[in-house]
């Protein structure tokens, strides 16, 4: 049976990741929370905290904040400022190759490459979220009607990726093959990079706020429903005429937080009422992480052996699941 | 989702009671900075945060203040008007996280901005709607500079057309007689707005914000054209006129064929203007109506499917609707309010005994066509003695 160590850390917790073995949890005020071995609490910023994203290719958790900083947390518990820009709100951060990090504020992108080297480029619309190709140097914008990808290094004008409406977040897929973004509508939108085919995917009935990719890339599983939506990527066309999993279905709820295992073809999902369950794709097999709590979870995240699995609520309410009890 | 009319109660929120929001809007030079440093200075123990085009002369540091590049999302379903603020939508997210942080917002726009866009994000997007409630619009007018401001701009006037509060401010810069015409003209625009006269913006805090002027159990409450009879509403209008109608226009005008141009402080009014049919106000540079509408007891199964078409199709030219409606067969007034083509709906409270059982409904808007309008309304009239059905 699994077991859980509960926190209450008292405030909205906007992400949660394992920095190696230690959980972390990045908390709306600007506090970083580590618990395990004593705790610490480190003050990432001033006035909060509005973005924070686990970078894979650098194992550190980057987070961005109302101060205009861009804050770096390493594995050994090293809190480092990456950026600063003055008055003006991070609104997303993103990890890339070679430790590189991107942040958006307002309508423009940053780029700042592993050597410390920070390069902008302004966009005619504001920067909605930001992410790296898994490869060089090249990044990936959402932003009303698309995504713009190009490379920080260079002036090249950055390719278009055009589908009408608002696009909040982006991601690439693990190998690079297509970006996806969320929208304001309830739907993502995917294009495969090397010839900008599209990839339609809607029927949410709310936003997509959270979503994941499993091992080795092969689905990207989705929050916006009573159920997680996994989205098939193994095909050379995506998601393009497949009808994606349906997982962990509830009737009364919905789901606010996804993390894929990070071996396994298995996916935690996070609900609005607090229960956590954990699904097998393969036969749709739950099993029950966590009974449910006072408020929806945000967010979580897998150890890297795929044992413990922390989250953390809109209310402060977090822990650590360890699946094996 | 372009028509989000509800028929039931909707549920307040259930993690505490939203965070009233208050928009201000106004021209360049109306008097918004000084509005807000007046609220943010008051020793009103409430904590507001502040969203702001454009860091200016806001001199308050112990309150939030958040820049914010105006970001105007259409919605991916074909209707142009369906649009809200991208920029709020994320602000509003970052802001509302942590409980108890903020009593309130106060969005400041642009003079220039369009206040539909911003109002209709607390409408349509979900996270924000779970969070917020729009408390009220709230323009300032610059009583010097207004009758400019309408020629040269049709934000101006949507502004003033939009708002729930009109605060006609530097008052002391005009006469009494300017400042009564301003007023009529804003009467004009908007005769269901609250206004008040105001110098330097000085006003008491409680006449702009906690309005509730976009609750249901609230609309019309407080609306003044709802309280006078609409032809009252019409001889206001006319009355901005009445004295400069005495002056034969045509030798001051006789070689200036744009009367939209005429640079002199009085209103021209217009020789070929069709009177009879009142769709234009008969003051120049307004291009907004306002058009009320009566009836009695009205037959829900008529009322709900004209409303939801006309929305749909005269959305773009509905600028705000509101409305108290008896049913046939309802203890309760029915309320509804609109922005565009959302419209919401909800039972207020019971008919009390020595009210007439009366529906009206207003409008503001363009191009709005009221024959069509009252044959519309009229023909949702519910007929007497009509056996109910379940």
């Amino acid at each position: 049976m699994p077991s859980i160590a509960p926190y209450d850390l008292g405030e909205f917790v906007e992400r949660t990741v394992f920095l190696g073995d230690t959980p972390v949890f990045a908390l709306a005020d600007g506090h970083l929370h580590l618990p395990a071995g004593g705790g610490s609490v480190l003050q990432a910023h001033d006035g909060g905290l509005l973005c924070a994203a686990y970078d894979p290719f650098s194992d550190r958790l980057l987070t961005g904040g109302e101060d205009g900083k861009v804050m770096a947390l390493g594995a050994k518990g090293q809190l480092s400022e990456l950026a600063s820009i003055g008055a003006k709100w991070i609104s997303s951060v993103a990890g890339g190759p070679n430790g590189a990090a991107g942040f958006g504020s307002g309508r423009t992108a940053y780029a700042r490459a592993g050597d410390g080297t920070l390069k902008q480029r302004a966009f005619e619309r504001t920067v909605e979220g930001i992410a790296f190709a898994p490869k060089g140097f090249r990044c990936a914008i959402a932003r009303y009607d698309g995504a713009s990808l190009y490379f920080p290094a260079t002036e090249a004008e950055p390719a278009f990726l055009e589908w009408k409406g608002a696009h909040l977040d982006v991601a690439f897929s693990p190998d690079g093959r297509f970006v996806v973004t969320t929208m304001q509508e309830n739907a993502l939108h995917g294009w495969r990079v090397s010839d900008g085919k599209h990839m339609r995917m809607t029927g949410y009935p709310a936003k997509v706020k959270d979503w994941s990719w499993s091992a080795k890339g092969k689905f990207l599983a989705t929050t916006g429903a009573p159920a997680a939506i996994l989205w098939p990527f193994s095909g050379k066309d995506g998601p393009m005429g497949k009808a994606p999993l349906e997982l962990g279905t509830r009737g009364d709820t919905m789901v606010t937080a996804v993390a894929c295992h990070p071996s396994e073809d298995m996916l935690a999902i996070g609900y609005q009422d607090g229960m956590i369950l954990a699904v097998r794709f393969q036969d749709q097999k739950e099993a029950l992480l966590r009974r449910g709590g006072t408020a929806p979870v945000r967010t979580m995240a897998w150890d890297g052996g795929g044992r413990l699995l922390a989250f953390g609520s809109e209310t402060g309410e977090a822990g650590v699941v360890d699946i094996a009890g | 989702m372009s028509n989000t009319a509800s028929q039931t109660a909707q549920a307040p929120a259930a993690e505490g009671a939203p965070i009233p929001v208050t928009v201000l809007t106004g021209y360049l030079g109306s008097g918004k900075t000084t509005l807000l440093n007046r609220i943010l200075s008051e020793d009103h123990g409430r904590k507001y945060a502040v969203i702001v085009n454009e860091f200016g002369e806001i001199g308050i540091d112990n309150d939030l203040i958040v820049e914010s590049d105006e970001e105007i999302y259409e919605m991916n379903n074909g209707c142009v008007c369906c649009t809200v603020r991208g920029d709020l939508v994320r602000v509003v997210e970052g802001l509302t996280r942590r409980k108890g942080r903020f009593d309130a917002i106060l969005v400041e726009t642009t003079g220039l901005a369009d206040p539909v866009p911003v109002a209709q994000t607390f409408f349509m997007d979900e996270d924000v709607r779970a969070k917020t409630e729009l408390d009220a619009v709230v323009a300032l007018v610059d009583a010097k500079h207004l009758p400019l401001r309408l020629k040269d701009s049709r934000e101006a006037e949507d502004q003033i057309a939009f708002a729930d509060v009109v605060l006609l401010n530097k008052t002391d810069l005009v006469s009494g007689e300017e400042l009564a015409k301003i007023e009529a003209t804003v009467r004009a625009i908007n005769p269901h707005a609250v206004i008040h006269r105001t110098e330097r913006a000085g006003i008491a805090l409680d006449k702009v914000l906690g309005r509730k002027a976009f609750d249901l159990k609230k609309v019309l409450d407080n609306d003044p054209g709802f309280l006078e009879e609409a032809a009252k509403a019409h001889d206001e209008a006319d009355h901005v006129c009445g004295p400069d109608c005495d002056h034969d226009h045509d030798h001051h005008h006789g070689h200036d064929h744009h009367d939209h141009h005429h640079d002199h402080g009085h209103h021209h009014h217009g020789h070929d203007h069709d009177h009879a049919h009142g769709e234009v106000s008969p003051i120049h540079d307004v291009t907004v109506t306002s058009i009320s509408l009566r009836a009695g007891e009205i037959d829900q199964r008529k009322f709900f499917p004209w409303i939801q078409a006309l929305t749909q199709e005269e959305g773009p030219n509905i600028l705000r609707l509101k409305g108290i409606i008896a049913f046939d067969g309802d203890p309760d007034r029915y309320v509804v309010q609109g922005v565009h083509m959302i419209i919401e709906g909800d039972h207020q409270r019971a008919w009390r005994a020595d009210e007439p059982r009366e529906s009206r409904l207003v409008f503001i808007g363009r191009n709005l066509d009221r024959e069509e309008l009252e044959a519309g309304f009229a023909a949702c009239a519910a007929r007497p003695r009509t056996p109910h059905e379940a």
